[in-house]
């Protein structure tokens, strides 16, 4: 028992370190996940910049700093779907079946493999948030910067549980779509162009039982106004809530596989 | 030359209905930003200005039914894309090399290639015409206006698949053609096809006065919104055959070089 608990503890920075040393190798393949988030929201900014002469947004002079968060959290899916994308590889390929051969906890494999996305969605939030305060978005301030840092990457965690779902149920690099989707759709579905008071009913019913909202809340409070513990803990609850429950998926789903 | 073209536009169609979920996210991605789109931002048809440059007048058309035709604009840049990549497969598994020594003209395997990318172009038109039979209320113009919406819409999705095929036939490899796919909402992004030009920010607004795509979209726009008595439709049919007729041509020429350099 003390042996694999000594075999644990390596093995999580080891395969996040493994992860890491992919982007080192092939560092281009960061390239797509900086990208696509900032031209989304530098393209949401120039064309819808405008509505924030609505009702509703407060005297918001930038839309962008509105839809920075939501640039933030893409890159986070978007990251995460990447990790799975990784994981059908090392699956099509039969690498992820000599890991299962090792003398290491299910959990604690998962564990390495979404500390990666984890700590790898950090390089796009960072490109997007100084795009956003070249472009003239408020410095958030330190601790929001904290809060931000620590959400993102649990929303990474999150969508790495669910590309890690979808890789283990198709065992297919094929199934990336499904991976993206799945995250592009969480965070769109959201308060993500808009405050809540003005969406379609429709859209405010989804965005109220949608976690993603609370976790976007949280990390858009201090780039438009200010850090608030009535904004933050609900951000978090739902946040890591989302992420075991979709952990204890991917768990079950690497258990079926090992059978 | 031309029963060649129509020979070779049904084997691309039948190739891309053998695998329907290559054609799904033509349709999905479109359909989901049209649906996040008009559910946040509803209310923007409220701004001061909105439909001042389209020629409608009180009852105005619903935002979904404005931001139909930045969807079908969408969707058709997408296809111009899984064009090229599809092109660039055949490239790289050496179907294309038996194509080419085949006795039938060059330019039909391009032109055919092209009538299959505008007869894709039609289904996914339909797709969202009835998205807006079911969502909305249908196209404000009838039978004429929806003609309007397939004949823009068919020869600008043959302009797209133009840039896709050009694109495959210079580069010769898929990921190189897949990693366009940014640009796609670039374009997109840098047009007035998701919001009126006299509310797009600066430079957005500049820009999108020189983009074809912002013409495009007007053109499909306004037959949906009951708009057809305006330029915009023939501009929108202008922008849309002369980026079809160049983009053809680069893409036959494209072709002769490639076959050149061999």
């Amino acid at each position: 028992m003390s042996n694999e608990r000594t075999n644990d503890r390596g093995v999580v920075p080891a395969l996040a370190r493994r992860a890491l040393n992919e982007l080192l190798r092939v560092p281009g393949a960061a390239v797509p996940g900086i990208l696509a988030p900032t031209i989304f929201m530098l393209g949401l900014s120039a064309v819808f910049g405008n509505v924030t002469a609505l009702p509703g947004f407060d005297g918001l002079d930038k839309y962008m700093a509105f839809v920075l968060p939501v640039g933030l959290l893409q890159g986070a899916g978007f990251t995460g779907a990447a990790t799975g994308v990784n994981m059908a590889r090392d699956i099509e390929q039969g690498w992820f079946d000599r890991l299962l051969l090792a003398p290491v906890r299910r959990p604690v494999l998962l564990a390495g493999i979404v500390a990666s996305a984890a700590l790898r969605t950090l390089i796009p939030a960072t490109a997007l948030i100084c795009v956003g305060l070249l472009f003239g978005v408020k410095f958030p301030g330190f601790l929001d910067l904290l809060i931000v840092a620590l959400l993102v990457m649990i929303v990474a965690s999150a969508s790495a549980c669910w590309g890690a779902i979808i890789a283990l149920r198709f065992r297919t690099q094929q199934a990336a779509p499904l991976m993206q989707i799945g995250s592009f759709m969480a965070v769109l579905f959201t308060a993500a162009y808009a405050p809540m008071a003005l969406l379609q009913p429709w859209l405010k019913a989804i965005a109220t039982v949608n976690p993603v909202n609370y976790v976007l809340t949280g990390v858009r409070q201090g780039f438009i106004g200010s850090v608030s513990w009535a904004d933050t803990w609900p951000a978090f609850v739902a946040g890591a809530g989302l992420l075991a429950l979709l952990a204890t998926f991917a768990i079950r789903g690497m258990s079926r596989t090992s059978d | 030359m031309i029963l060649a073209s129509v020979a070779l536009a049904q084997r691309a169609l039948r190739v891309t209905l053998r695998r329907p979920q290559f054609l799904a996210p033509l349709l999905i991605f479109p359909s989901l930003l049209l649906a996040v789109n008009t559910g946040g931002l509803s209310q923007a048809t409220s701004l001061p200005g909105f439909w001042e440059q389209y020629g409608v007048t009180a009852p105005y058309p619903s935002f979904f039914e404005f931001q139909l035709a930045a969807a079908m604009s969408q969707s058709l840049l997408l296809g111009g894309v899984a064009t090229g990549i599809a092109v660039a497969l055949e490239l790289e598994m050496g179907f294309f090399d038996r194509l080419v020594a085949a006795p039938i003209p060059r330019a039909s395997i391009v032109l055919g290639r092209l009538l299959a990318a505008g007869a894709i172009a039609l289904v996914q038109l339909s797709w969202f015409v009835s998205l807006s039979l079911i969502f909305g209320s249908g196209i404000a113009d009838g039978i004429p206006g929806l003609i309007e919406v397939y004949l823009i819409g068919a020869i600008a999705g043959i302009g797209f698949a133009g840039i896709g095929v050009t694109l495959a036939l210079r580069a010769g490899n898929a990921s190189t053609v897949q990693s366009i796919f940014p640009l796609v909402f670039v374009v997109l992004f840098l047009s007035s096809a998701f919001f009126p030009p006299n509310l797009l920010t600066s430079p957005a607004d500049l820009i999108a006065k020189w983009n074809p795509l912002s013409y495009i979209a007007n053109g499909l726009r306004a037959p949906i919104i009951g708009a057809s008595g305006t330029s915009d439709v023939l501009e929108g049919f202008a922008a849309a055959i002369g980026l079809a007729l160049f983009f053809g041509l680069l893409a036959t020429w494209s072709l002769r070089v490639r076959l050149q350099s061999k």
